[in-house]
Formats: structure tokens, sequence, C-alpha cells
């Protein structure tokens, strides 16, 4: 059995072509980067980190991804790039995300990651504005007869793996001087199974989530959300050490949306503001084009994401909101002229 | 010196060494510099610092506030346990479907194989989340199964009675028990077995002796419903019998073929003499086929257990806190995902490589009883 | 055998002696309590077409969810409009399943054939001038555990091959360091080694350089099982008595002529049914890769369950992956099984 029909010949050639295609493979997806924002420009778009939650990041019936924290992302693409379709979204767990960050999976995570001191100084993370403002709730079966987390004792709850929860949920049992057993979970629909089929009395994640999670259960009027949040959950957008200038514009962009929304500018009205006479909207709508240039960006950033996007307001209540079937109230997300924690800095 | 102890070609073998250590030193010096950029600090220091989580269960006392380091102790001994109870497991379970497959009965044999096929050609993950739902299918705490009174079977899992043990006589009891168990495995590795059975024996006695005359000390811990959960008696949670069931299946196929193929190793010559003794297929089997298959049976199910201990890290996908599963959680909470993954690195390599040393002087052993490979 | 005799056989394996018709009795009533829910469920019960609410007004399995979400658990997130390119990366890589397969095209370019295949399977997942450009992140359902499980196969082997020559290296050093490899590699669980290659590996790199993640698993796998290669095709060399070398070396081969013509042939020859078995370990292992967040069948299957449309079909979704796995994985046990027989017919030939 010696000569051409042997296996061994084609084994030292395939080694030899082998090593050639992963060397090819590897030269050929490997892209010359510098700071995060460097390598955008050479990418030609964004690559953001996002979770999966309608009303927050879901791709739609024909592909397309729709959602707040989307919007988000688009806003910033419109600064770094001028244009809101230069951003590839990629879905990533809660395990996964920051991790996949700090590799350089993706260049910001939108993922409604919260802000904590531990990730900002001990993990390398920088958080940009909280977009955000949410606390850790609890889900419960109606027939447990609970009406707060107090009443928890001893009781099985499920965790999703790779967030602030599993320490919240600890903190607050610690705090009663109660105990529990958790039960993580990473996968969504095995977590809302697991409350179905009583495997735990309760789920917790961050309120707004369980919101949503419990239109997803077979009977979500058995299950009650309850009002108390055992946490502060400020849900920021996270990119890694590294790149100031990157930080920077994402900081901006989610300003601009809430900026706008202080000036009562819309997507509808955005042009008409271009003829206002305050100094202050003349500088933020680039109309007076010192803001930008100051910034190295385009002085018309902000004007195109409110034509594009529309203000904060217009962007909670398109995909979150009172008139969607996620059915959220505005709360601490309202403007600080309105009693809630939403503040900008000066565009000046 | 150099050239005598690395023989021929010291120069290439030289080179070949350097360029291995650049490698590695340079892909660390990397790592670490890019760790640097990004704000991190390397180090092993967080074990040391109080961790912020509950475990779903611990054989070990462990709660939120005590130290990452016990955390993962925790996870470890969670693996060890799960490990130790699916290679004892598959072994009786595959041994069995081993012989089944073997039977003169056709129905009997192609069931055994139909299991093995199943088991063998299905993805291990795929049948761990076979088991979670059947686990999850089983009534609820309040509804609990009782197929003896004391035992309860429910998604919140399976409980047992178990002995609740207390001052000097209660560990007396537990004494007993641990060399009733501990001396016939030390047996294995020894020559002196008819010594260490006894002593076995007499403790084994001894400890039902203690448990019989109600020793004070001793009692029976039976679970009952209380809140939300069952509480007392020994418990084991839907995902560890889920992971149990899934990596004893999948392990005692393997097992099996191992089983089958020493059997088959025994020439025919053998069953025919014995039933020319007149020993019945049984005794033949028990007495002189599968002493002598042992010794083709065990270097092979060294593999097997090695893929069990390694297969249990699937735990973290049906939310068992395993050792990978609480290593995942204690690099979410404390950032330092690479020095997690070096722990689980070690550990996995420290049980793996100790197991193997085991099974070899198991192996040895039985060289030294007469078994001797040819 | 005549039929006749068959059934003789059958009656008397089945019922010959009463101990044995006992049994035979006992099991079938066994067997019928275990499988009769399991009937009921998957074919009775079942409801065939309709949507998620004619579901649920049936007790048993729902197999108009996996028609629904068909091409999702097949193709994953892979844009809808473009799967005609993802059906024909599978029918290309399935041909070249079954190439590799076939002893009769085991020659010298089947490896640049495989290549180009593979290649090709990739330009077509990833796009080509004129054509939608889908990134990788996109990519998943069956084409891509297939894609994984080749391609880990094909740079795993040509490197367990050099581990498994370096470690019956007369030299010393390249010994030690590829039995360390192998014992490291062998002890560690994959999914260790797969969250290094998600975390680890990006530090590892100068700054600067990115690699896709679907690469860095496929680089994870390919090392991992390198070593697995490595010990099967040790065992191949070790079968082998050195009189084989001593006599290629008479005839007035090189030493690296002797290995490649002589050795390697006969080694390989032996083990292929144990790298059959490895390559089935390969195919269910691309199931880890959920854990770095890649869309592999199974991951692809949970995820189809998790549509809003049809949320919670858990079972179905499994269960037609699993017969999916199970079709690919018992057939190559097959084909191993008989791929094993041909072999030892031809070296008793040659004998």
């Amino acid at each position: 059995m010696v000569g051409r029909g042997s296996p061994t010949v084609w084994t030292v050639r395939g080694l030899v072509a082998t090593v050639l295609l992963l060397a090819t493979a590897l030269v050929s997806s490997a892209a010359k980067a510098g700071p995060t924002l460097d390598a955008i420009h050479k990418r030609g778009f964004i690559k953001a980190g996002v979770g999966s939650q309608p009303g927050f990041f879901a791709p739609d019936g024909a592909g397309r991804w729709q959602g707040f924290w989307i919007d988000i992302g688009r806003a910033i693409a419109i600064t770094a790039l001028g244009d809101p379709e230069k951003i590839e979204f990629v879905s990533s767990s809660p395990q996964q995300r920051l991790p996949a960050l700090k590799s350089g999976e993706f260049d910001i995570l939108l993922s409604g990651a919260t802000q904590t001191i531990t990730r900002a100084t001990q993990q390398g993370f920088h958080f940009g504005p909280v977009a955000f403002y949410d606390g850790q709730g609890l889900l419960v079966p109606k027939a447990a007869g609970v009406s707060s987390g107090k009443d928890l004792d001893g009781a099985t709850v499920c965790i999703q793996t790779g967030t602030t929860g599993e320490q919240n949920i600890a903190d607050f049992f610690r705090k009663n001087g109660a105990t529990f057993k958790p039960l993580t979970i990473e996968d969504t629909g095995e977590f809302l199974k697991a409350l179905e089929a009583n495997r735990c009395d309760a789920l917790t994640q961050d309120g707004s989530d369980l919101g949503i999670k419990r239109t997803q259960l077979r009977n979500p009027d058995d299950y009650v959300l309850l009002p108390e949040r055992i946490s502060k959950e400020p849900l920021a957008p996270a990119v890694r050490w590294g790149d100031d200038r990157w930080l920077e514009l994402v900081n901006w962009s989610v300003y601009a949306l809430i900026q706008a929304e202080e000036f009562g500018i819309t997507s509808a009205n955005v042009d008409q503001f271009l003829e206002n006479p305050d100094p202050s909207i003349r500088r933020f709508l680039g109309v007076d084009a010192s803001v930008g240039t100051a910034a190295g960006v385009d002085p018309k950033f902000a004007y195109k994401i409110v034509k594009t996007l529309g203000n904060y307001g217009e962007v909670f209540d398109r995909n979150v909101g009172p008139e969607t079937r996620i059915g959220f109230e505005r709360g601490l997300n309202r403007l600080w002229t309105q009693g809630g924690l939403l503040y900008a800095p000066p565009f000046r | 010196m150099l050239r005598h102890r690395l023989g021929p070609r010291p120069f290439l073998q030289f080179a070949i060494l350097l360029i291995a250590a650049v490698v590695l030193f340079a892909a660390g010096a990397t790592v670490l510099s890019n760790m640097a950029r990004l704000g991190l600090t390397p180090g092993f220091g967080f074990l040391g610092q109080p961790a912020s989580f509950e475990i779903g269960e611990s054989p070990i006392a462990y709660r939120a506030g005590h130290l990452y380091a016990r955390a993962l102790l925790a996870g470890l001994v969670n693996t060890i346990l799960v490990s130790a109870f699916g290679c004892v497991l598959a072994t009786v379970f595959g041994t069995f479907i081993g012989l089944a497959r073997l039977s003169r009965n056709l129905l009997l044999s192609g069931l055994a194989q139909g299991f093995v096929e199943i088991a063998r050609n299905t993805p291990l993950l795929l049948q761990l989340f076979f088991w979670t739902a059947a686990a999850h299918a089983l009534p609820t705490a309040r509804h609990a199964l009782q197929p003896l009174s004391g035992v309860f079977l429910s998604n919140r899992g399976v409980y047992l009675p178990w002995v609740a043990l207390e001052g000097p006589s209660g560990a007396a009891f537990a004494a007993c028990v641990t060399a009733a168990i501990v001396l016939p495995l030390l047996s294995l590795f020894t020559e002196r077995r008819g010594v260490l059975l006894g002593l076995a024996g007499a403790s084994g006695m001894a400890a039902c002796g203690l448990l019989v005359f109600g020793a004070p000390g001793i009692g029976l811990d039976l679970p009952r419903l209380r809140g939300f959960n069952i509480a007392g008696g020994v418990s084991v949670s839907p995902e560890f019998a889920a992971l149990l069931a899934g990596l004893t299946v999948h392990a005692s196929a393997q097992v099996a073929e191992i089983v089958r193929a020493g059997v088959q190793s025994i020439p025919a010559g053998q069953w025919e003499a014995s039933e020319a003794l007149g020993m019945s297929r049984g005794a033949t089997l028990r007495l002189v086929v599968l002493p002598q298959a042992l010794r083709v049976i065990v270097p092979l199910l060294t593999s097997t257990y090695l893929d069990l201990v390694k297969n249990s890290s699937l735990a973290v996908a049906i939310g068992f806190p395993d050792f990978v599963s609480v290593a995942n959680t204690a690099a979410n909470q404390s950032g330092h995902a690479i020095e997690a993954l070096t722990l689980v690195i070690a550990a996995y390599l420290t049980l793996n490589l100790s197991f193997s040393f085991a099974m070899n002087r198991y192996d040895a052993s039985l060289a030294r009883r007469g078994y001797a490979r040819p | 055998m005549s039929e006749d005799g068959l059934i003789r056989r059958l009656w008397a394996g089945l019922f010959g002696g009463w101990a044995n018709a006992a049994l035979t009795s006992a099991l079938l009533v066994g067997a019928w309590f275990a499988l009769e829910p399991i009937i009921r469920w998957a074919l009775i019960d079942a409801t065939w077409t309709g949507d998620a609410k004619a579901c649920a007004e049936q007790d048993g399995a729902c197999w108009a969810f996996v028609g629904a979400k068909l091409r999702f658990i097949l193709f994953a997130f892979y844009p809808f409009d473009e799967h005609w390119r993802a059906a024909a990366a599978l029918a290309l890589l399935l041909t070249l399943l079954v190439l590799l397969a076939t002893p009769r095209f085991w020659s010298a370019w089947l490896a640049p054939l495989s290549l180009v295949l593979l290649a090709g399977a990739c330009v077509l997942l990833g796009g080509w001038p004129g054509a939608t450009d889908v990134p990788s992140s996109q990519w998943g359902g069956l084409p891509l555990s297939l894609l994984v499980t080749i391609a880990s196969l094909s740079l795993g082997f040509p490197i367990g091959l050099a581990l498994a020559l370096g470690r019956r290296s007369d030299l010393p050093v390249p010994r030690w360091l590829c039995a360390a490899y192998i014992e490291l590699v062998r002890g560690t669980p994959l999914i260790a080694v797969l969250y290094l290659a998600m975390l680890a590996m990006p530090l590892a790199l100068p700054p600067g350089i990115e690699l896709d993640k679907l690469v860095r698993g496929l680089i994870a796998m390919a090392l991992f099982f390198a070593a697995y290669f490595a010990e099967i095709i040790r065992a191949g060399l070790q079968g082998l008595p050195d009189s084989q070398t001593e006599a290629a070396l008479a005839l007035g081969f090189s030493r690296i002529g002797a290995l490649r013509h002589v050795v390697l042939p006969q080694a390989l020859r032996a083990v292929m049914p144990a790298l059959v078995t490895l390559a089935i370990g390969v195919l269910q292992s691309t199931t880890l890769l959920a854990a770095i967040g890649i869309f592999d069948l199974l991951n692809a299957s949970r995820a189809a369950a998790n549509d809003p449309a049809w949320l919670g079909f858990y079972d179905e979704a499994y269960a037609f992956a699993a017969l999916i796995y199970f079709a690919l994985c018992f057939g190559a046990s097959r084909y191993g099984v008989w791929l094993e027989k041909r072999l030892n017919r031809a070296s008793e030939g040659v004998r």
C-alpha cells in the first residue's frame, strides 16, 4: 500500500495547504486597529453588543434590529460616522457580554449594563450617561400570596447568570436576615420555564426586564411583578478603557437625545428650530458651527440625530412607552424639569 | 553536560526549546501588557475577599459573605461529588448493559444495543437538557410524590431521610460508616485484602449496632414540607439529579462497549471448559470470565472516567453550581476572568492526573495479582 | 441463511426455553409502558399543522412548530432572503463529507479539493463581490455545525500528526514538549478551552489584531482535538512493528520517505475507525459553542423556542435537533464499522 493512493500523501500535502489556509484566514480577518475610534473609522461601522428583549433590542420580521438601545446605538453611529445604519448589532448573553467587550468583540456594549464602581475601577470599563434608570424587581406567582420580597424567606429564586442581580438578591436576603436558594440560569427561555414549572418561587432581574418577561409567560395574568425595587440599576452604555475620544462621542450622543427633549425639539419640528434665534439652540443644532468643530465631529450631529430618531422621549415612547405592547411609564426616566433624573450638561 | 542529557542533535533541540520558551513568554507578556492597558490588575488576591453571591447547593458550609476561595471550593466539591457518583453508577449500569448486549435473548440484547446507540449518537448537552426537563416535570413541593414515607420526589429535588449525628456516639457511627466504605476501596490497591475487608465488615456491623440500639446522638432526620420548600433529611437538587443521570447514561454506553469487548476477548474455550465442569453461565461469567476480562477493561475504563469528570463541566449549561459555574460567577463578580479560568484548568488537570495515577496503580495491582497483560 | 432459518433463529432467541420466554414477555411489557407515552406524545396526540393556539389545544407534540420554524432551526440568524446560500453551503459540506468518507477518493487531490470546498462554503456563507455581505456573527444552524466540525478536523489532523510524531521522536525536547501539550489538553474540559479562546486569546494577541469569534472558536477546537488525534495516531504507529521502517530503509527510502510511504499509510489505516469515532465526538462537541455565543444547530433550536409566537416548544425543538444529530452520528458510526471490516478484508488480502 505505497504510493499515490495512500492517505499519507494527501495528509502531508494537506498539512502544508491547511497551514497556508489558516495563515490566510488569520491575515484576512485580522484588522489593524489603534484605539477603538480609529478601528471604527477604518472598519467603517461600529460593532455593538446587545441583548435580546422585545422593546429594548430585537430583530423585527425583516431582520432589522429595533428597540430602545438600538436607537441609542444609531444615535452614536450618526455622531461617529454620520449614518445611523453604520452599526452592527451582535447579540450577546449576560454572561459573556462584559468579557466580550473587554476582548474587543464589540466597540460598545448597549445591553443595558449596570454602572457600578467595581466595573468602573477594577474591571476596566467606562460608562456613558445613564440612559435608563431601573431597579431590580421580583416576579412571583399570584397564587403564592407574596406581597413583598421579605415574605420569600426560604424560597428558591431564579437568577440570570452574569448580572449584578446575583449579588443584589444575596445582599437583600442578608440584610433581612433571611435565606434563599439561588438557581442561576443563563438562557432566557429556560429562566421563564423554571418559574412556570414552579422550579423556583420567584424570578429576579431588572424590573423593566421582568415587566417584559412577564408578557412572555404562557399565562401572564397568573404572575405579578412586586412593586418594590431591591436595588438601583442605572443602565448605561459601556466601553472599555483606553479611548477617551470614543467615550465622549458616546456621552454627547446620549446627551443630544436628552437635550433635544428639554428644548422641545422633535423629529417633526426640528427643521423649524433651525430658524430659532436662541443661541444655545443654534449651537445645539449646528447652525452655529462652533460646538461640533470643537468636538471633532459634524457640527450638525445633534440635528441629524433628532431628525432621524427624534428626542429621548420619542425614542422611549416608540419602543417601550405606554402606547406600545411593553407599556412602561417614564417614571425616573423623565427630564429633571419634570421630576425625573435625566439631565444633559450644556452644549457650549 | 547538556549535550549528554539532550542526546542527539543538541543544537536543534536547544533551538526548539528556546522557540517554545520565547513563544510562551511573548504570549504571557502580551496578555499582561494588554491587561494593564485595559486597566486590569492580574492576581489571585480576590480569593481572599468576601464573595457576595449565594450558591444553590453546597456540601460544605458556604454563605454569601464567605471568601471567594470558599465559594470556589464549594464548586469544586460539587464537581468531585457528581463525578464520583457518576463513575460508580456508570460502571454498575454500564456493566449490566454490556452484559445484556451479550445475552442470548435477542430482545434484551437489542434493547441494550438501542440504548447504547442513542446514548452515543446524540450530544451530551442535548441529553442534559432532556434530563433537566424531566426533573422539572416532577410535581411541585406541595404535591411531591411520596413513594415511601419520608421520601419526597418533587421538582425541588429528591429528599431522603438521613441520620442526624451528634456527640461522641454520632462521631463513632460516622467513623464506622466511613471505614466500611473506604477500606474495601483501599483493598483494591493492596495484597492484604482479607484483613482490610474483615475490618470493613466489623466497622459496618458496629455502625449498624449503634444505629439499631439507638445510641444517644443518633437520630433519624425526616424531610417534611416547610414554607416554600421541603426541609430536613438529605436532598439532591433536580439539577444535580439531571446532571448525574446524563453523565451516567452517556458514560455507561461507553462502559457497556468496553465490557462487551472485554468479555468477548476471552476465548470461547473458557466458557466451554467451565460448562464441562458443571458451572452455570452466571457463575462462569462471575468467577472465570469477568476476572480475566478486567485486565482489558480497566485501562479503557480510565479514559471513560476522565471523560466523565471533564463532561461534568457541562453543569454550567443546566444551572448546577459545579466548579466551572461558580468560577464563572466569581469571574463576573470580581472581574478576574483569566485568573478564574486558570484555576479551572489547574483544578481539572489535578483531578485528572491524580485519577489516572490511581487507576494506573489499580492496573498495576491487577497485574501483580496475576491478571498480567500478555 | 434461508428465511425459514432466520425465523427459527429469531424464535429461539426470543422464546427458546421458558426462562427466555418469560424474560422476553417481561421486557415487552416494560418496553410498552416506557414507550407508550412517548408514542402517544410524538404521534397520536401530535399537532402537525396550524399555529401555536392549535397546538395548545392538544396534549401531544407540536410538530407544526418545527414546520414553521424549520428554516430558523437549520440556518439560525442567517438573513432570511439569503437562505439559499446557507442551503448551498450545507449541500457543499455534505458532498465534502461523502467524498472524505469514500476510500476510492483517498488520493493526492482530495486535500486541495476539500480545502477548495471548505473555502467555497465559507464564501457562500460570507459573501463575494456583488453579493450581500453576511458577517460570521450571523452564521448559524446546521451549516455552521458541519463547517466547524470539518474545519476543526482538517486543521486538527495535521497538528495531531505532528504531535504524535514529536511524541515518538528520538529527541527528548520535542518528545517532552509534545507529551506535555497532549496531557495538558486532554486533562482540560473543552468548555474551559473555549472560554480561553473567548477571553484570553484576544489578550494574547498584540494590540490592534482582532480575530473573529468564530475563527477563535475554530482554532480552539482544532488545537483541542489535535491532542486526541495525536493519541490515536500514536496508537497506530505503536501497533506497527519496527521491521517495517527497517525494511523501507534497506530498500533505500529516506527516513521521511519511509515514514510517508510505508509507516503512516499502514498506521493511519489501522486507526481509521478510531478517527471516525473522534469525528463523531467533534460534531457532538460543536454544541458547546453555545457557551461562547455561537448559534450551532442545538443553540438555534433552543432559540427557535424563544420566539414569542411559538414560546416554549422546547421539547419539539430538542427532539428535532436530536433526530438530526442521531442521523448524522449513527450514520457515521455505521460507516466506521463498515470501514473497519473493509480495511480488515483488504489487509488480509494483502497478506
